[in-house]
């Protein structure tokens, strides 16, 4: 099935809420712009269109905007060699939409890791536990308002994590400098 | 039978006597004999197996025995990333080891954290457990893990072991 083929199909059947496809070097982004419907979405692709792997699943902080997380869904047709990436956009006040896992079982970790990272919460998922840090762990750290260097907190008996002394930095290499001075990685900030 | 080296023992005048000291004694059963527990942790765990294979051969200084329990063990090796999450379980593993016992923080991730300054990473295993010796590289070559042991032996040889027990016998009667 040729890629423009798929992406018609998926029009014809969801309507307005698929986008028109973006291609960039030969792969397809579609944009859902209703995230309720990514299952059902989903569903379709792999039954019907023959998506039969799922690639990743990743979760993008448009910090300061709104909708505030961009949830990107990477396919594959193993069979046919297409690519295809659904891209959907969830609120922060509602922080959740319906899990894949039921389509495919390697969601299971991917929406863990998201949640354990970002804090997007999965409906119907049948395991949703952190899944890096640890139980009880009270931040999600790859958000853009936490900190590089972590929040101090405390679990009794489980854990602990204490700010990391990042000594002014983060330290920012510069790629073309003259010698090893200037390439080495420094306290860098934007005035200097 | 008559040879021409001179030693400083004499079967022949001391018989079966050797004169030292308890402690240099003490300590010289101790430090030929360190077991080590390889906690390894990350890719530092990786360079440890090549110090102990034949390459290197850890056995040449009497560490060979590298124990998978606590409970057998003198001297952890630390050989890795220390994550927030594994810290506990590290201090746990420690705490079961018996007295006397001693850390080597092995690589610059044991000692300090390394590259990671994150919210996730440990900055440095002295933060939860008594660290001997610090071994810098990323990871470090066998040969300066070696450097390490030795640098523990030495500790060892100067440790005043007699005054401690008695100081202990003295403590528990």
């Amino acid at each position: 099935m040729p890629p423009l083929e798929f992406v018609q199909k998926l029009k014809t059947k969801f309507g307005p809420v698929i986008s028109e496809p973006a291609e960039f070097r030969g792969e397809i982004t579609l944009n859902l712009s209703d995230a309720g419907r990514i299952a059902e979405v989903c569903e379709f692709a792999k039954t019907e269109l023959g998506f039969d792997y799922l690639v990743d699943v990743s979760s993008v902080d448009n910090y300061g905007e709104d909708p505030r997380w961009t949830v990107v869904y990477h396919l594959r047709s193993l069979t046919q060699g297409n690519e295809l990436r659904l891209k959907t956009e969830v609120s922060e006040e509602k922080s959740e939409l319906p899990t894949v896992m039921t389509i495919w079982k390697t969601a299971n970790w991917h929406e863990r890791e998201i949640y354990d990272m970002m804090g997007i919460r999965f409906s119907g998922h049948p395991d949703l536990r952190r899944i890096l840090m640890w139980e009880g762990y009270p931040y999600f750290p790859l958000r853009k308002d936490f900190p590089l260097a972590g929040k101090p907190t405390d679990l009794p008996g489980v854990a602990f994590a204490k700010p990391a002394p990042l000594e002014g930095g983060p330290f920012v290499t510069v790629a073309g400098g003259k010698d090893a001075i200037q390439r080495e990685p420094r306290v860098r900030t934007p005035e200097g | 039978m008559r040879t021409n080296t001179e030693i400083g023992y004499d079967s022949k005048i001391e018989g079966d006597v050797i004169v030292t000291r308890v402690d240099a004694a003490l300590n010289w059963f101790r430090k030929n004999s360190i077991w080590p527990m390889p906690m390894g942790l990350a890719c530092c765990a990786i360079e440890l197996m090549a110090v102990g294979a034949s390459r290197f051969d850890i056995s040449r200084f009497g560490s060979e025995v590298m124990r998978f329990s606590p409970r057998q063990a003198d001297c952890m090796i630390v050989a890795g990333t220390v994550t927030y999450k594994m810290a506990m379980c590290v201090k746990r593993i420690y705490d079961q080891m018996p007295e006397p016992r001693w850390v080597i923080a092995m690589g610059a991730c044991a000692s300090t954290g390394g590259m990671y300054r994150s919210y996730a990473v440990l900055q440095g295993v002295d933060n939860i457990i008594p660290v001997d010796v610090y071994v810098s590289g990323c990871p470090p070559r066998p040969e300066a893990v070696l450097d390490a042991l030795m640098k523990l032996q030495d500790k060892i040889g100067q440790q005043p072991v007699l005054t401690e027990l008695t100081a202990l016998a003295a403590f528990k009667s």
